[in-house]
């Protein structure tokens, strides 16, 4: 199975950028043509979407199956690619891209991981999954100083003022959760009440009439205040009555939104946010490196994970080219050599 | 009107009202035809409720089409900036009685 490796150092013939469903194909269609793979995903599992977003829903288009589960799917790609061991590297995004002298590629990773590779193929779905951050003016720059958007060391915040932000089930799980280890928490909320999971809304709405926590409900954190470090929000209600409140931190929690990332930096060509890319091949106009899947456009176009199959298809045929320093690979019907292996 | 033909007007950050015709007889939703008139509407999740990258504003139009469903809602609540009349684009199903309706598109932080 596709297990995320420790490994800070990664040597392969063909990096894949994503591991949703296309870039889980392409492992299966490079290793047919025995080229290694290694997977890198910003997301803690494989499967890109369909497992981080719709997992239980069912999928009808996909050829051979009258009706699957997303996640089902992606256990069934899991299956079909393990013969050819691709390695992994789990919960990481992929900040750097270099080309070295002998053209190949080096890879550098948010935790530091590097990987060299001959070819880069960017199946990167609907792109990196980032906060979604409400418009409050000089909200970039406390960034680190004052402003979290995802709580990775909950540790942090004891003995702290806190000011939290949203209404979701993050929101409330991480109020009740930090409302034990801080000195004060405020929940600014924009509703007058809860859509999350009842029984957190409960909790809440308690601590709120114990006092145990400051609820701000249809009001909005509208300004920041510091010097160099955050120290007070300004929390505006519906009414325009304004209060400004002491804090160390500013936690807004309003979801993931995808972005496409340091992608945006690689010379490729781009058009709305999609990489531009020759459908003889799915070669982007960099040599060397690939666009498969959503991530991808072209002519007609279709967003479809099919398509995204295919596209992994012609891709590995050409990939071979470069990987093995020339040569045209051999097609032959996976009928005609028996059972995938490496 | 013709037969099957709607209009639905986009109000500009200018305040200008830009029309679009369209079909109600091909199941579309408003995000599917906002997409294709090339406004700034990624859809990144196909229309399934789950990303808010068609997130708009009714300004005019009957009541009835301000109304959500849970999954729609749900989403809705995890966004920074909504107002009382926000909806998903992609859970607006083109019909008859939203002729005339409109909206303001909302979500363009999202495409940046």
């Amino acid at each position: 199975m596709v297990q995320s490796i420790e490994d800070k150092r990664v040597e392969t013939d063909i990096c894949t950028i994503g591991a949703g469903p296309v870039g889980l194909f392409a492992v299966f269609e490079a290793g047919l043509l025995k080229m290694r793979c290694h997977l890198i995903d910003a997301l803690p599992q494989i499967g890109g979407q369909l497992s981080e977003i719709y997992p239980k829903k069912p999928i009808y288009d996909i050829p051979g199956y009258p009706d699957i589960l997303a996640q089902d799917l992606v256990n069934n790609l899991e299956q079909q690619i393990a013969p050819f061991h691709p390695t992994a590297t789990l919960g990481e995004r992929v900040e750097e891209l270099d080309r070295l002298e002998d053209d190949s590629f080096r890879l550098q990773t948010n935790e530091g991981t590097e990987v060299f590779c001959k070819v880069v193929v960017i199946a990167g779905g609907l792109g990196c999954f980032e906060p979604r951050k409400p418009a409050v003016e000089n909200l970039e720059q406390y960034e680190g100083k004052g402003i979290a958007y995802i709580i990775k060391n909950p540790e942090k915040f004891r003995g702290k003022k806190l000011v939290l932000a949203g209404g979701g089930d993050s929101a409330l799980d991480w109020t009740l959760y930090l409302s034990e280890l801080a000195e004060e928490v405020t929940l600014v909320h924009r509703g007058s009440t809860f859509r999350g999971a009842p029984d957190s809304a409960e909790k809440v709405m308690s601590l709120a009439d114990q006092k145990k926590i400051n609820l701000q409900l249809n009001a909005n954190v509208t300004a920041i205040q510091g010097n160099g470090m955050l120290n007070a929000c300004v929390i505006t209600d519906k009414a325009k009555n304004s209060v400004t409140v002491d804090t160390d931190y500013f936690i807004p929690l309003f979801g993931l939104s995808p972005k496409l990332g340091p992608i945006a930096d690689w010379n490729l060509n781009l058009d709305r946010n999609a990489i531009v890319v020759n459908t003889e091949d799915y070669s982007t106009n960099v040599p060397g490196i690939y666009a498969i899947g959503d991530i991808n456009t072209y002519p007609g176009k279709l967003k479809l994970i099919l398509c995204g199959f295919h596209e992994a298809a012609l891709m590995s045929h050409s990939a071979y080219r470069i990987v093995s320093g020339g040569k045209k690979p051999s097609f032959k019907y996976t009928t005609v050599n028996g059972a995938p292996t490496m | 009107m013709a037969d099957d033909l709607i209009t639905i007007f986009v109000e500009e950050e200018s305040g200008e009202k830009r029309a679009i015709e369209a079909p109600t007889d091909m199941q579309l939703s408003l995000m599917e035809l906002l997409k294709a008139s090339d406004y700034p509407v990624q859809a990144t999740c196909g229309g399934m409720a789950l990303c808010a990258t068609c997130h708009v504003e009714v300004v005019e139009g009957d009541d009835s089409y301000k109304e959500a469903t849970d999954p729609e809602l749900d989403m809705l609540d995890t966004l920074p900036e909504v107002t009382d009349a926000s909806r998903l684009a992609c859970q607006m199903r083109l019909a008859d009685d939203m002729d005339g309706m409109v909206v303001r598109i909302l979500a363009k932080e999202e495409c940046s």
